[in-house]
């Protein structure tokens, strides 16, 4: 492979606190060196930044991928596509598919097709309990020696608070944190949106805010007692956050993630029964959307994930309450997170220290930094260039992104898997 | 929307639900429907009105009482009527749903009246199919034409809708009936008043206008109507509500309770009625202060004003 070295951009790495202008050289796959005044090597090929923004290939560390079991939904390598699209080189994929990945032969083989397709690190999480069903615990060591980078059951919570405790404290012995969706299952059992004057209006069952703080108060109680380490995904309450809040202030080991609908959108996007606004948990009213604002500008918040949840047009054009929930949001993670660049938020470093170092450290990866002797897994963007949502015209095969119609601000201009152009 | 002089009696294309109506809409549906009252009350028919059109009653929940009333309120205007259930038990309900606004469409219906169990799912199919729909009851969402059909049987016999307090008692929570009767009395300047337990209260019910009670003989003071609701059986057996005698001690209606009311009070009930849980038999069969008889009468006319008044919109070819 030819040198290749990006000049006249903006190096951002917020692993490092780097943001300078300047140049990045690529040699082998790996980062050479980056900095200022670097010459060109004989024959690199020299890729002009034009002022655009270098940052690490951006991780994601919550996504479903529909494979194996739900490929009419997306493809390992449809989502690869969405991925590279939007940016992202490193992928941490939910366990809750068919067959869960709940032995470690699906771990390994999971691992292995992102090789094999190459645009994407997929860091498989294992099941918490055989099947996802919530029953008996799955293998943890064994998963997590094939390579299992945290436990989770994805979209189901872990319901009851013996099974949660016994995670808890088995994973805590292999170094793995439990990855919990926060809703008790059942305040949730039926629900369709948030409990509160809209869901009544509609005539939608409600779930109430009371379900995510109830499930998160308990496994901070349960983490104390444990040692063990709890991230909460999509946080979306003020409730919850202020439980969390208080809980890192204690120094428990609880940590916790959120998506874009959830500082973007409120519950009003379900409008008049819009499916495609339809996701778990439910979009929240205005007053819960600021406080996930605030609580990823106090820090609260460790991550920013897109929580992509890939659905087919049969699992959408549905009564409300009958359609599946989930969005799709690998294409539109770097560009929803941006808006709160845009609107004065965060600034820019830290905003994109949410999708890489942010989740990288979580999930104790190597990637999401700009290092020299690391993987070059680059996304080069220009943050200000307009585009809108459209779906349908989607990268990859989920179309149902719940922002669609969105004008953005930011858009990838090439993206790189250890040097390798991918995207662009 | 056209708010121009040329602005219709009626703006839409459906009839999905009745927030987002103007006042003057639901005035020019009720004034249509008293003239249909009148006719009906005659013997006489106006089977030239919809001579040709084609009206589909698809339900996909049981009901025969709205169904009845849509059957006799299309024939008495001359459409072909045709009765659709459709079973519910199919494990994908949706792909039905879909499916059957495929069918209607090669079926060239006009207008269709849907019952589901579903919120929104007469929304859904609205945007799928060629004919004007109407809501015949969807989930715990909206029931529009039974709104009308209470609203006409009160302003008959009040002479108005404006400033009337009007208690509605019971599982507020599940209730499509409920819903629809906040939006069309408030949004005609009467005065609600939601009457039952707290957990048969739906979270945020008051910022629709309404005021909410937890006893009966604060909620039904100085009321003008009061409006029972159904307490389906399945919710009586310990999950929302202890028993049913419990729920008749505090909430039924029984001339005791119906006593806190103004002494002109009317007494309404939608039906199927469950005799000695939500209301005893001798207030609902006192012919001085019950119009539950009426309100089926009503039912017939106001079905008639609103297919009357779709059925001169465009069919639109899907």
């Amino acid at each position: 492979m030819r040198d290749a070295l990006f000049r006249g951009v903006r190096l951002l790495d917020p692993a490092s606190g780097l943001d300078r202008v300047g140049e990045l050289l690529v040699r082998d796959g790996r980062i050479a060196d980056l900095g200022g005044g670097l010459g060109v090597p004989d024959g690199a090929e020299v890729i002009e930044g034009d002022g655009a923004v270098l940052c690490p290939g951006l991780v994601d560390m919550r996504a479903s991928l529909g494979e194996p079991g739900f490929e009419y939904r997306e493809t390992i390598a449809s989502a690869a596509q969405a991925a590279a699209a939007g940016g992202v080189t490193t992928l941490a994929c939910l366990p809750d598919s068919l067959p869960a990945i709940d032995d470690p032969a699906l771990v390994r083989l999971l691992a292995a097709r992102g090789e094999e397709i190459g645009s994407l690190s997929i860091l498989p999480y294992g099941a918490v309990t055989r099947g996802c069903a919530g029953e008996a615990l799955a293998e943890l060591g064994l998963l997590r020696e094939a390579g299992a980078v945290a436990f989770s059951d994805g979209a189901r919570s872990i319901g009851p608070a013996l099974l949660m405790r016994q995670a808890l404290s088995y994973a805590r012995g292999f170094g793995a944190m439990i990855v919990q969706h926060p809703e008790e299952p059942t305040l949730a059992a039926g629900g369709a949106a948030t409990e509160g004057p809209l869901a009544t209006r509609l005539g939608l069952s409600g779930i109430p805010a009371a379900a995510e703080a109830i499930q998160v108060a308990r496994d901070i109680s349960l983490s104390r007692l444990t040692g063990g380490a709890v991230h909460f995904s999509r946080i979306s309450t003020a409730e919850a956050l202020a439980l969390v809040r208080r809980a890192k202030e204690e120094g428990i080991a609880v940590t916790c993630d959120t998506a874009p609908p959830y500082f973007d959108l409120n519950e009003t996007a379900i409008g008049d029964f819009r499916t495609y606004a339809k996701l778990s948990p439910p979009l929240r009213p205005e007053s819960d959307r600021q406080a996930v604002c605030a609580a990823l500008v106090d820090g609260t918040i460790d991550a920013i994930a897109s929580d992509h949840q890939p659905r087919d047009a049969d699992d959408k054009r549905l009564p409300f309450a009958q359609a599946t929930p989930g969005g799709a949001g690998l294409a539109t993670l770097l560009a929803v997170t941006l808006v709160l660049v845009h609107n004065g938020t965060l600034p820019l470093s830290r905003a994109i220290g949410f999708i890489t170092a942010g989740p990288a450290k979580l999930l104790g990866a190597s990637a999401g930094r700009l290092a020299a002797g690391g993987a070059a897994d680059l996304c080069l963007f220009h943050p200000e260039r307009a585009w809108q949502v459209v779906a349908g015209s989607l990268p990859g095969k989920a179309q149902n992104t719940p922002f669609d119609g969105r004008a953005l601000e930011g858009r990838v201009l090439g993206t790189w898997k250890k040097g390798r152009l991918v995207f662009g | 929307m056209n708010r121009g002089p040329t602005k219709l009696a009626y703006a839409h294309r459906h009839l999905l639900a009745i927030e987002g109506l103007e006042p003057a809409e639901i005035a020019h549906l009720l004034d249509l429907a008293e003239s249909y009252v009148l006719l009906n009350r005659s013997g006489q028919t106006a089977r030239d009105l919809l001579r040709g059109k084609t009206l589909i009653n698809l339900f996909f929940e049981d009901s025969t009482r709205t169904r009845t009333s849509f059957e006799l309120a299309g024939k008495r205007l001359g459409a072909d009527v045709i009765n659709m259930s459709v079973a519910t038990s199919s494990v994908n309900k949706g792909e039905t749903l879909l499916d059957t606004a495929a069918t209607l469409n090669a079926m060239q219906c006009d207008l269709l009246a849907v019952r589901h169990a579903q919120s929104g799912a007469p929304s859904l199919l609205a945007q799928k199919v060629g004919a004007a729909v109407i809501n015949a009851g969807d989930g715990m969402h909206e029931h529009p034409t039974q709104a009308l059909l209470d609203a006409l049987t009160i302003r008959r016999r009040k002479g108005r809708l404006e400033g009337l307090n009007v208690a509605i008692c019971g599982d507020i929570a599940h209730s499509r009936v409920a819903r629809s009767n906040i939006h069309l009395l408030t949004a005609m300047g009467g005065h609600v008043r939601l009457v039952g337990p707290p957990n048969l209260l739906p979270a945020g019910i008051e910022e629709l206008g309404a005021a909410v009670f937890h006893d009966m003989k604060s909620g039904l003071a100085e009321a003008d109507i009061v409006m029972m609701l159904r307490l389906q059986r399945e919710r009586m057996t310990g999950g929302e509500v202890p028993s049913a005698r419990e729920f008749f001690r505090f909430f039924g209606l029984d001339s005791e309770k119906l006593a806190y009311a103004r002494p002109d009070a009317l007494v309404m009930h939608p039906g199927p009625m469950n005799r000695g849980v939500e209301i005893e038999s001798r207030v609902a069969d006192d012919p001085e202060r019950s119009v539950i008889g009426e309100q089926v009468e009503m039912g017939v006319a106001v079905r008639m004003a609103v297919l009357d008044t779709l059925a001169r919109g465009p069919r639109r070819n899907i």
